[in-house]
Formats: C-alpha cells, structure tokens, sequence
C-alpha cells in the first residue's frame, strides 16, 4: 500500500521518524524471527506505522502480537482487527489459558496479580510459543523514570530476564544485536519520542487510532480518585456508587478496570494536541497499576513486563 | 505552531560533571525552566525535598533527575541516562551519565550520540582533573560544540575575576581540542542565574543565557557537504518487480539519476529510484532513511557502502585507531573480538598498541592490554575488508565497536585514524604445488588435533600415544608440544594472559603450515581461554580442527603432579598458573571430551584414533 503523503513534518519528527525506521530495519535483518508487539495504544500504531514505511513497497516481513487480557476496551479489540485487516498484516493473539482457566482479573485478583499473570507471564508465554528472538515495542524514555535509562536494543537473559549487567552500551547507530541461544531482545524504535511528538506525528500522518483516545460522552463511575468507564458489566458497582454519562478520553489505552479518563471536550486531533500543550499532569497519572508501589515499574521490568 | 517553532530540529546535548558539581541541579532547572515538569511530578519531588533535600525549604530540582540513586546502591551499572525537554524553538535529548567509576565508558557513549558537551566546572574549584578527562573525551568523540558552565557563581560573590581566570585557563587548556566553538556562561542551577533568564547579578556578563544558547547555536555539521555515504542497512525484495537498497544517508547527498559505486567491490550504477518515508522522492541527504533502486543488476548486500564514483571510502582490512575499552577483561592483542563498523560484522584483532593514552595528563604511555576505562591507539586487522573513513571525516563510517565472542558483551568502541596501505600491498604466493598436491602424496587428509586441559589432565600423554599408532599405521605426523616451543621460537613469551595469547597465535601459525604441508599435526596445549582456541579453529577452519578436551578433574591433576607445579604454585612460587591463580575456560562444544579421571591413557587414545578414522572417511 502506499504510505499517506506527508505533509510538513517538522526537521525534529523527520529525524525521530528516520532513526524508528533505521531501528525497525535493523531488527529485521539481525533476528532471525521477529516480532511487533501490538498493544493497540497510540506509540504501538506508530510503530506499526513506520514499520510500513521501513518496509514499503514490501509488507512488514514479521507478525503481529496482541496479548489480550480479557479485560481490554472493546474498542480496542474492534480498532486491531480492523487494522490488522486494512494492512494484510499476519496478527497473533494470545491470552494466557492458566490464568483464564483461574478466572484471573483486575476485580478479583487485584491489579498486580491480574497484570503480572495476565500481562507479564502472557507475555512469555507468546514469545515462547513463536520462537521469537526479538520483540518491538512502544516503550519510550520519557514515560517515566525508571525507563529513561533504557536500551533502544535491551537484551533479555533466557526467561526473558532483564539483567542489568546484561545492558549494553549504545554508541552511535552500531547496536550490538548479538544473542546467545535462549536470549532474547526487546527493541524499542521511538524510544526518543516524547508523548508530545507521538501526537504530533499521527496528526501529521493521519496515522487511525482508537476512538477512546477522543472525547465522548461515556457512562463512567468514580472510584479511588478515577474516573472509570465501566465497558461490560463484570464491574459490580459499591454503595453510593452511580454511572454518570460524562465528557471524556483517554490518555493511555489499558484494561478498562486500570484505566482511568479525565474529563475533555477534545474530538479531534487538534483539540487533543491542544490539550497536552496545556496540561500540567503526567501521562501515567491516569495508569492505575503504576501506583501500587513505590519503583514498581523498576520491578514489573526486571520480571519481563514490557 | 507557528512557523518559527522548531526551525532548528533536535539537539542532542550531553552533560559533564559530578554531582559535587551541581549536575543534576542544573538539568533539573532547565527542565524546570522550561516548564517540562508536570504537576504530579513536582508535588512529588516536594514532598521528597523536605524528605531527602540539601536544600532546606526550597524544592531541590537535583531530585527531578537523580532517582538513580537508589539504584546505584543496588550496584546497578547505569550508563547513561536520557532526558527530554522542548522549547518554542527547539526540541532536546539530555544524556545524563551519572557515577565516577565507570566515567569514561559512559561519557563514551553519550559523547558518540551528541553534538554540543556541556561541561560544569564549579566556580569555587575552578578546572580539575576531571574537567580535562572530560574534555578530552569529548574531542576524541568528535564533540565539535562546548559550553563551558561556570556553576555556583552565587558561592563566589558573583565575581567577575574568577570567571575570567577560569575561562582563560580553559581556553588555553583546550586550545588543540578541535571545538569549533567554545561558549562560557557564569550560572547558578540553584538560583537559575543565566540559566534561561538573564541574571542581574552578573551586570558584567553580557553573552546570552545558557537556553537562548542551545536555541540557538548551529550545529549543523558538513554532514551534508562531505562525500556520500550509503550503509546499506536490509535488502528490499518483496517481489521480482522490484529490488531496491535500504539504509540511512550516512553523510553527503544523493539524487535521482547519479552515479554510484559499491564501495568493496568497484562496482558502479546509476540511481534509478528514491523511495523516502512519504514515497518517491527526487534526493535524499545525511540522516535521512530511505531506499535506493539502482539501474543494473549488481551485486549488493547488507553491509555494503554505496559512494560516489570520484570520492570513495577506504576499503581496507588494517588501519590505526583510538580504543576506548569497555569491559572488565582486558582487551588482549591478538585476541579475536566481532568488530561491527558500519552494518558489517566482522572479526578483528588489536595487533599492536602503539600507546596508551592517560585521560588526566594526556600523556603517552607504553602498554601491553587496555584495561577497563583506558584508551589506546591501536593498529587492528580484520578478517575482512570493510569500507571506512576516518573518524575526523566522519563520525559514522569511522567508528566502530568490538564485542566479546563468547559473552557477547560490547567490549569496546573506536574511532578511525586512517587506514594502514601496507594492507594493499601485502598479497599471498600462490605456489604450484599446494596443499591438496602434498596430501594427495602423502595419502592422508592433513588436520590438527588440538589437546586442550589442565597442566597434568594428560594431553600430552595421550597425545604421545596417538601419535605412535598413527605413525605405525604409515601416517605422516608432527607434535606440537607448549613446553618445547617456549624453548626456541616462544622463549620470549611468559605466562601472562597477553603472553599466552600470543604463544597460541603463534602456535596456530606454525600448525597451520604443517598442515599446509600435508602433515597429521597434535598440539598439546593448556590453552585456556576459549577465545584463543577459537581463533586457531578459524586459522585452519572447521574441517581440519579438531578439538580435544581432556577432561580431568583438578583435585587428579594435583594428586598427579608430575612436574611438581601444582606444589609450587600453592606455595606462590608460580605466579599464573591456570586453575590456581589463573582461569581456565572449558570448551563448551569440543570435538571429542575425554574423560582423564578414569579409563587409561591407551583407551583415551583408542578414541582419538576413531575420531581420526571417522574424518578421514569423511571424503
């Protein structure tokens, strides 16, 4: 297919998108099977999106992996299989059968136990199962910091471990993309990318992303701080609680129980870039899990968590 | 945004200093100043203040960036660390490279992804030793752009004098550095002096403001004015319509419709074909990543560079360059490492240091292996020939890193001084009678068996025996034995790591020859480094290696003790002597392990023989 015509990236976004591009390529050709995982959220659809580009006039020469907890917006899952089958692209997705034979969930379990069984150790599970010697994702340096020390090419000791001493130095474009057998490597394209510049580029680009991300009026409750859009009806409600239609979006794209909106009158992507201009709270303030402890992503990165 | 936003693209900064010298402070303030601090983060860092602060009341804006700490007490290793602000009129990658003790490898490594240093001097301290490491580094990295912030100009009165001597010292100091600019600025990140406003206390100062500063300086190198450089990255061949080169432009430009040439080959074609992230383009320049369609069919891989026909690379397998070492076990000459430069892997060995450099005086210094944190310049040689430029020339086709073929840990990097001509000159004699001639005479398969385990495990007993029966059966052999060598052509060598290094690699040479000549050759040889033994596994190459690893557990070779040495090494009258004060590394994937604990010498023997049988019928 052939890439949407850009119109006026600025010298800053050309050069972010020319390093994810040089990434992606090098991912393809030092692994012998790849794959890109694809988490639905805004920094996975431009990841995806300049996979295209990497690639173009051929496909992407790697699959697609959803881990699916169960719990994801419906929304969510509608956008990948629409997107999945708009590109051609090959989508694998896998949810974890212990846990869903143990009925694991965010309501029952707890966010921690939920995102570790039905997150991390899916997560394992998947990149087991295909085999897969590198992974690409989203990730990016600015989102917090525990992760602006991050490697672009962040080497994982067998069972997909994350050791310190294991991390590499990164001079100038010469990644060292070597592994032993049972190593794995988790490659992170627009690590440079700020929350800012990844907006800026799907506006630029066009680039279609979940509806969530929009302002909408949409039954929410109030728990813990949060606003919560109840999405089916597993969520029984508390005493005093009430779904309340209201005007908003989303920040960061999760499981709807651990995700929270704020209220925003931004529908389109003009609005929404003028809304970051002015915000003064963090990306990951609307993130439940992050909360539960104190390092925790530190922690959820060392046990494979991406 | 309006058109003047972002008019000068990214700028990626690095920052030089200690903690003592108000570093984090100082990228805390222009985070702050520059509005990228959220208002949960900064509750957070407020409450942390009156927690953890060194600032009394105020909010200690040091907090915003070190969260290291805690990490650094759970000893992990943090290299660098990247933080990101954005103003109207410019966006900003800060590397942060916290800890002194691995300074040199971390500055290292944010100097090769910067354009401007900003070095912190503290006014009260004035240049130390630390200030000239630094800058040294960042010349050797290719830094081109440095600013020099006089911090803590508040603990000094604001005096005009100090900052004068400071810079006059610096300016004379860095003088041979190469910077094409050099900007000091009297700041204070506690206070914000000259940070991002101008300070009235500093009524004598009247440069611009350390942000106006980074707004404004250009950085923009001759990237774009020096010779084409194409690293061609993936081959794009998704069907028999279309074939086409990917990568990123390295330097120079390139258009529709010019001539280029494979730079390892000599081949040459014309551009047919731009395809850039939004489609057909008619050219591209440096730091763009395309793919280019060429007219003919000519033979193109990952890892070549496309050039321009009159201004190519050097294409080279020798050539001088600047070590920089980054792992704990030293570099070794002769030592085999994967060198990747450009998109081409490679093995390469160090084969001469000519000296080293000391990072605090600059002096030269003679030295046998660079440690962790030295830097050399090196003579390197590798096994294939690779298109390069020197460093100075170009930052990305003139560097380089080495890896650890067994840990595979980045192991160093490198900067190109120039490729060695001597290379190009230097071919092999091609001879009428060859190796196959000579083997088909002496009617056998010629191969060397390598006889690798503890002193005592009994190689070369084994060794003595195989041997005997093969020349009993008509075969023609020679032994190899570590003992006899370093009576004649190895008796300059000790046991020393790089001297056992060197033993092997001549050891390798000289089996190789009788190889060459027809010859069954046995090599009984501790060899204990993995890295050496593969080294002469390439020398002679997979088909006529064979590893044998005699396998004998070190409390036998001590019982055993047939020399002696084991006793006198555990009186410390040995010093390395492998398994007691020196390592020894087992094969991991040996032709044949035999077990030295329990059959007999004749047995062990018989095993060896059945291997040989087996190869030989091999065909």
């Amino acid at each position: 297919m052939q890439p949407v015509q850009t119109h006026s990236l600025s010298p800053h976004l050309r050069r972010l998108e020319a390093e994810g591009i040089a990434i992606i390529r090098e991912t393809a050709a030092s692994f012998r099977n790849p794959v890109l995982l694809y988490s639905i959220g805004k920094d996975s659809s431009v990841v995806l999106h300049l996979a295209m580009k990497a690639f173009a006039p051929g496909r992407i020469p790697f699959p697609l992996l959803h881990i699916a907890t169960g719990w994801d917006f419906r929304d969510m899952l509608e956008f990948r299989d629409r997107r999945a089958a708009e590109l051609g692209a090959r989508l694998i997705v896998h949810t974890n059968p212990d846990g869903l034979a143990r009925g694991i969930g965010p309501l029952t379990h707890g966010s921690q136990v939920h995102m570790d069984v039905m997150g991390t150790q899916a997560l394992k599970q998947a990149l087991d199962i295909g085999g897969y010697d590198a992974a690409l994702g989203g990730a990016r340096r600015d989102e917090e910091k525990a992760r602006a020390k991050e490697r672009v090419f962040s080497h994982r000791a067998p069972g997909h471990v994350w050791e310190p001493r294991g991390q590499r130095p990164e001079l100038w474009g010469l990644y060292n993309t070597r592994i032993a057998p049972g190593e794995t490597m988790r490659v992170f394209p627009i690590s440079n990318w700020t929350e800012f510049d990844v907006w800026d580029y799907i506006a630029a680009e066009q680039i279609p992303v979940v509806p969530l991300y929009f302002a909408a009026e949409r039954p929410v409750l109030r728990r813990g701080g949060a606003l919560i859009m109840r999405d089916d009806d597993r969520m029984p409600l508390n005493e005093g609680e009430q779904i309340e239609n209201m005007w908003v979006r989303f920040r960061t794209m999760g499981d709807w129980p651990l995700t929270g909106a704020h209220e925003s009158r931004a529908q389109t992507m003009e609005e929404v870039l003028e809304e970051l201009r002015l915000s003064r709270v963090s990306e990951r303030h609307g993130r439940l899990i992050d909360n539960d402890q104190e390092a925790s992503m530190e922690r959820k990165k060392r046990e494979g968590y991406f | 945004m309006d058109g003047s936003t972002m008019s000068r693209g990214l700028l990626r900064v690095l920052t030089c200093g200690s903690v003592d010298d108000g570093k984090s402070t100082l990228i805390g303030r222009l985070l702050y100043d520059s509005q990228m601090i959220m208002e949960d983060t900064l509750a957070a860092i407020t409450r942390d203040s009156r927690k953890h602060g060194t600032v009394g009341e105020e909010v200690d804006l040091a907090l915003l960036v070190d969260g290291l700490e805690a990490e650094r007490q759970q000893g992990i290793t943090i290299d660098v660390a990247y933080r990101f602000f954005t103003t109207p009129r410019r966006s900003f990658i800060v590397a942060d490279c916290p800890g002194h003790e691995q300074y040199t490898r971390n500055m290292a490594t944010g100097a090769s992804n910067s354009e401007l240093a900003i070095i912190l001097v503290d006014a009260r301290k004035g240049l130390l030793t630390q200030t000239r490491r630094h800058s040294y580094i960042c010349s050797l990295l290719g830094i081109r752009h440095v600013v020099l912030a006089v911090n803590k100009i508040d603990l000094v009165n604001f005096d005009q004098q100090v900052f004068d001597r400071i810079v006059g010292e610096y300016a004379t100091f860095a003088a041979g550095f190469g910077f094409h600019t050099m900007v000091p600025i009297p700041v204070s990140g506690r206070f914000g002096d000259n940070v991002s406003t101008r300070s009235g206390n500093t009524p004598w100062y009247r440069g611009e403001t350390l942000l106006e500063h980074l707004e404004s300086v250009s950085v923009e190198e001759e990237l774009t004015q020096i010779p084409f450089r194409f690293p061609v990255q993936w081959v794009n061949r998704p069907n028999q319509d279309f074939r086409g080169f990917s990568g990123t432009v390295a330097s120079g430009a390139v258009a529709v419709g010019e001539n280029i040439v494979v730079a390892a080959s000599g081949v040459s074609s014309h551009v047919t074909r731009i395809l850039g992230p939004a489609g057909d383009q008619e050219r591209a320049s440096a730091g763009e990543s395309i793919t280019i369609c060429l007219a003919d069919e000519v033979d193109v891989a990952r890892g070549d560079v496309l050039a321009p026909i009159a201004d190519r690379p050097a294409v080279a397998d020798q050539f001088a360059a600047h070590l920089l070492w980054m792992d704990e076990e030293a570099m070794l000459p002769g030592r085999q490492y994967m060198m990747r430069v450009g998109n081409v892997w490679t093995s390469a060995s160090v084969t001469s240091i000519k000296h080293r450099v000391d990072v605090a005086t600059l002096d030269h210094q003679s030295a046998t292996r660079l440690s962790l944190n030295e830097i050399g310049l090196c003579n390197l040689s590798t096994a294939q020939r690779v298109a390069m430029d020197p460093y100075a020339q170009n930052r990305l086709t003139g560097a380089f890193i080495l890896v650890d073929r067994f840990t595979n840990r980045t192991a160093g990097c490198g900067m190109i001084n120039f490729a060695l001509r001597r290379a190009t000159n230097v071919h092999h004699e091609h001879f009428l009678v060859d190796k196959a001639a000579r083997a088909t005479a002496l009617r056998q398969k010629p191969m060397l068996l390598w006889f690798t385990g503890l002193s005592g495990s009994g190689k070369s007993t084994v060794a003595k025996l195989v041997e005997q029966a093969l020349h009993r059966a008509g075969r023609h052999t020679y032994s190899l034995d570590g003992d006899n060598l370093r009576h004649g052509l190895n008796r300059d060598l000790g046991f020393t790591d790089q001297d056992r290094v060197e033993n092997i690699r001549r050891v390798g040479e000289v089996a190789k020859l009788m190889v060459d000549a027809g010859l069954i050759v046995l090599a009984s040889f501790i060899s204990p480094f993995r890295a050496e033994r593969q080294m002469v596994r390439e020398m002679l190459g997979e088909r006529e290696f064979l590893e044998v690893f005699v396998d004998t557990p070190i409390e036998i070779c001590m019982q055993r003790d047939v020399k002696g040495l084991y006793a006198k090494a555990k009186r410390g009258e040995i010093a390395n002597f492998t398994g007691v004060t020196s390592p020894y590394e087992p094969p991991e994937a040996a032709d044949l392990v035999l077990d030295g604990s329990g059959p007999a010498a004749d047995a062990l023997a018989q095993q060896v023989l059945d291997m040989i049988e087996r190869r030989m019928a091999d065909g």
